[in-house]
């Protein structure tokens, strides 16, 4: 009965991994034929100045996306997990970003933060008025803030199911104790999700190594180089150049990149994480 | 927005997710006063650029420079509503619903035996299977892209909807997997041994069984997978060349493009595209909600 799966599986998953790592070594424009040609590939790639740019600038996505999302979603998680009505409430509405697609996210940004025509001059609030995509550091931050508003709802979410399962008692044990409520969060609540701030660290960090969409349509890697993530990367290499061998080489570096992510965080949580087999 | 007000939403998403421990407070009674203050800052920072879609689309372009961005028009404007649906918006939405119910149907249904076979089964074969899956979570398959397009050539399905789906498919597998067999790991084995019992075939403890009793799950995989579908990009932009095989995230792009600086026009055809999404969340939210909390936080 896993069969089917296993079969779909094998030919869009296990195939094109090995195909990827095949053709990393190979010569191939996209359209004609494909040459063996060797570690050319790989040395033009590794050559590039552009690679450890482009890997810094995945890693720079990737931590500082994690690290505006962990503790927002968090502390918003907890919140949601409170038992007013209201708070329900905003759960629903909260969910909403997560609703639009990043090509239609990305187009609304673009003209909500227009230096000319975007909300900080229609509002003539001069703290939003900048050129927003067209300062390396700034685009960045455009990036951080919309893949955490998009996110950020999700890993809530996550977070208010576990807050959910955390039993009351340890924290009616607590409050008699005299704990506040600061002291019960970092006491009880965090530790108690220590699997689930995994499963949702490893979901934001494999997933922001496909931060395509989103960076394509807003910046498309610009100004300059400063937000051309490897995807990106591998994407003009591959399907604007039609360099496919050294697309190959990049995407090889992206899958290294995920598999090496997924087993360091494995190792942090241990054993009874959910993605345990990982 | 008004009409996402639930109702009767409380009971059915708590006691889904929470168990025993449904009715709890913590810290004390004091009103979390921060919590709240943040609640509602949080709120604003969601809702003020979706309202902002909205009243700008029902804007006049000319109207739309210069006038306050957040204050909604004085009358509705339908032209940019009009303009996008004229550009053949129709066949992109059917596209995309094509590619979404040929990806989420059989994508969820072969998880779910998959699923099955892995919990209730045993043997170094399922092992490994498994262990495949797990492995695909920790890889971004969309780094695979390069030998999917060639595969996809070879198979003649290039510029072709199928070259979305089959792909589709196999990527949605591994997370679908995983929160499946979580699902069905909490199904009383005394369940599978009674229908044993009574001469049931393993297919039909799967089906009578298993099935209905990982609804939850089931509904949480396939509107994840939707949403995932749904919105893809890259696939549509690798895989399409005629523009009428468009999905609807591709059409947004190549309007933008289109439209340029009709700012209007562009948030007209953004709500359009969001639109039957946002209608299946208001009809499906408890569940979406109450899934989603369960099936990512065992």
């Amino acid at each position: 009965m896993a069969l089917p799966a296993l079969i779909f599986f094998i030919a869009f998953g296990v195939v094109p991994l090995l195909g990827v790592l095949v053709l990393s070594f190979c010569q191939w424009d996209g359209i004609g034929d494909i040459h063996p040609a060797g570690f050319d590939s790989w040395h033009a790639v590794l050559s590039d100045p552009g690679l450890p740019h482009a890997i810094w600038v995945t890693f720079e996505v990737m931590i500082l996306s994690w690290a505006v999302q962990t503790p927002l979603s968090l502390i918003i998680g907890v919140f949601l997990a409170g038992n007013q009505r209201y708070r329900e409430l905003l759960a629903v509405l909260y969910f909403i970003p997560l609703l639009l697609s990043s090509a239609a996210l990305a187009v609304t940004y673009k003209a909500l933060l227009d230096p000319n025509f975007g909300l900080g001059p229609g509002l003539h609030f001069s703290l939003l008025t900048r050129d927003w995509l067209g300062k390396g550091g700034l685009a960045m931050g455009v990036i951080i803030f919309v893949v955490s508003w998009q996110f950020i709802p999700f890993h809530a979410l996550i977070y208010q199911g576990g807050v959910r399962q955390i039993p009351a008692s340890m924290y009616e044990a607590a409050a008699l104790d005299g704990a506040g409520r600061v002291r019960q969060f970092f006491s009880i609540t965090v530790p108690q999700l220590k699997y689930t701030i995994l499963t949702s660290s490893t979901l934001m960090v494999v997933g922001s190594l496909t931060f395509f969409d989103l960076i394509y349509v807003l910046t498309a890697g610009g100004p300059g180089d400063s937000t051309r993530v490897l995807a990106l990367d591998m994407y003009q290499q591959g399907f604007q150049a039609n360099l496919m061998g050294p697309a190959s080489a990049i995407a090889v570096i992206i899958v290294l990149l995920g598999l090496g992510l997924a087993l360091l965080l494995r190792r942090i949580g241990g054993t009874g994480s959910q993605l345990e087999g990982v | 927005m008004a009409t996402t007000l639930p109702t009767t939403g409380t009971e059915k998403l708590s006691s889904s997710a929470g168990g025993p421990t449904r009715r709890r407070r913590r810290g004390g009674e004091r009103p979390n006063w921060l919590g709240g203050l943040l609640g509602w800052v949080w709120l604003a920072i969601v809702i003020i650029p979706i309202y902002w879609l909205v009243i700008t689309s029902f804007k006049l372009q000319a109207n739309y420079f210069g006038s306050n961005p957040l204050k909604p028009p004085t009358d509705l404007d339908f032209s940019n509503y009009k303009m996008v649906l004229d550009n053949d918006f129709a066949s992109y939405f059917v596209n995309s619903v094509v590619v979404a119910a040929g990806t989420l149907i059989p994508a969820v249904l072969i998880s779910f035996m998959a699923a099955y076979a892995i919990v209730r089964g045993e043997g170094l074969f399922l092992k490994s299977t498994n262990s495949l899956f797990l492995m695909g979570l920790a890889i971004p398959l969309q780094a695979t892209i390069i030998p999917v397009y060639l595969i996809i050539i070879k198979l003649h399905l290039y510029d072709t909807l199928l070259a979305l789906i089959l792909p589709s498919i196999a990527f949605a597998i591994p997370l679908s997997v995983l929160v499946l067999s979580n699902f069905i790991r909490d199904v009383p084995k005394e369940l599978f041994e009674s229908m044993r019992v009574d001469g049931a075939s393993e297919w039909a403890m799967l089906w009578r069984l298993a099935f209905p009793l990982t609804r939850p799950a089931l509904v949480t995989v396939a509107i994840y997978n939707g949403l995932q579908v749904w919105n893809g990009f890259l696939l549509p932009l690798i895989m399409l060349t005629s523009p009428s095989k468009r999905t609807l995230p591709l059409a947004l792009w190549t309007f933008q493009g289109q439209y340029g600086v009709n700012v209007p026009a562009i948030a007209a055809s953004v709500v359009l595209s969001t639109l039957p999404i946002l209608v299946l969340y208001v009809v499906g939210r408890r569940q979406l909600l109450s899934g989603l909390t369960a099936g990512f936080s065992k």
